[in-house]
């Protein structure tokens, strides 16, 4: 009363960068990125009389993965024949594909012409025929399916190291990686699933 | 020498810190537009399998839509029991709501982008193929080709 003017003292506002601190912090630990990760494969389109192509594919071309009920893979190429282990896989698969040594039990290489690139000899025919039960595990499906993936990536990544001198990802995704990616091209075909026993 | 050292003594001033909490805000609220609390409640229990060098990361969030096939959640075995469901958005569904999810999910995306649609199937590890087998025809049938099997990257590889 007495005093005339009083001063409102400022507010001290050197703590307001830490309570935001605390915000930010909060933020940051509970909201996830949600990063989504995943192994990416293309489904065949719809077409109902694609059945009867499959079979005028040659003998020699084809490689059956069959994972049954028991979760067994079975493996039937030109030269295997049983079931096997899933460490097995990538190395049949890649020698399936590659047909290094021009076996011919394994698929024909022939010549083929990549866009941007040339002529090349490579298995253009080949085809890995992944069969399932329905019964099968999924979790033993998805090791097959990276495992055959792998064994792609491997002998793409050899190639155009190879070829390019370096390896696959650092390669130019718009021109050089569609030439690697046509020599090994994905031709996993799934088939629609059936009712199988145990593997023989 | 000398030049440069005028007066022996000199203090260092101080920074001004009465920008920082605008600064901390700027960031918080980017944070905060940025990050989406997930929109979905998953209803099932998915625990994906996981890979190694063959995960790739999946960009562009718009372009990915999820389905969830596992089994229910605790508090909806009662009510769905234990079997695998496939859930689209919220609900349990049929194989065949897929067309209808597809659909939908293909007109909320802009024109340019409809062709890149991918649909992450996140599959529980203990999950039989039939289930799966059924959602991947139901998906062939929508022509939506491109899938991604949903899977976690072992750190070890």
């Amino acid at each position: 009363m007495g005093k005339g003017k009083r001063k409102v003292p400022g507010l001290n506002q050197s703590s307001t960068a830490d309570i935001s601190f605390i915000l930010l912090i909060f933020f940051l630990v509970t909201t996830s990125m949600d990063t989504d990760s995943g192994l990416p494969r293309r489904l065949p389109e719809w077409n109902p009389d694609e059945i009867e192509q499959e079979m005028k594919i040659k003998e020699r071309n084809v490689m059956t993965v069959q994972v049954n009920k028991n979760n067994e893979i079975h493996v039937k190429n030109g030269v295997v024949n049983r079931v096997i282990d899933i460490s097995e896989l990538k190395d049949i698969a890649k020698e399936f594909i590659d047909n290094p040594n021009n076996d011919d039990k394994l698929p024909v290489k022939e010549d083929y012409d990549i866009e941007g690139y040339g002529v090349v000899v490579t298995t253009v025919k080949h085809v890995i025929s992944l069969q399932t039960d329905r019964t099968t595990n999924y979790e033993v499906y998805f090791q097959v399916q990276h495992e055959l993936s792998k064994a792609y990536s491997e002998l793409r990544d050899a190639w155009s190291k190879k070829t390019f001198g370096r390896s696959y990802g650092q390669l130019d995704d718009k021109t050089e990686q569609p030439i690697v990616r046509g020599m090994y091209s994905n031709k996993i075909s799934e088939a629609e699933p059936k009712q199988y026993g145990t593997a023989q | 020498m000398s030049k440069f050292r005028s007066n022996g003594k000199r203090e260092m001033p101080e920074l001004n810190t009465s920008s920082l909490p605008d600064l901390i805000f700027t960031v918080l609220f980017f944070f905060m537009m940025v990050t989406s609390m997930r929109d979905v409640e998953v209803k099932v229990q998915v625990k994906t399998p996981t890979g190694g060098s063959e995960i790739e990361k999946l960009e562009r969030k718009s372009l990915v839509s999820h389905i969830y096939i596992g089994p229910p959640a605790k508090q909806y075995r009662a009510t769905y029991g234990t079997a695998p469901q496939i859930q689209l958005n919220e609900y349990f569904a049929e194989p065949e709501a897929i067309r209808e999810f597809v659909i939908a999910e293909r007109e909320s995306m802009y024109e340019k982008d409809k062709p890149l649609m991918k649909m992450s199937l996140k599959i529980d590890q203990g999950v039989q193929m039939g289930i799966v087998t059924d959602v991947k025809q139901e998906l062939r049938k929508a022509k939506a080709l491109n899938i991604v099997y949903s899977a976690a990257k072992d750190k070890k590889e």
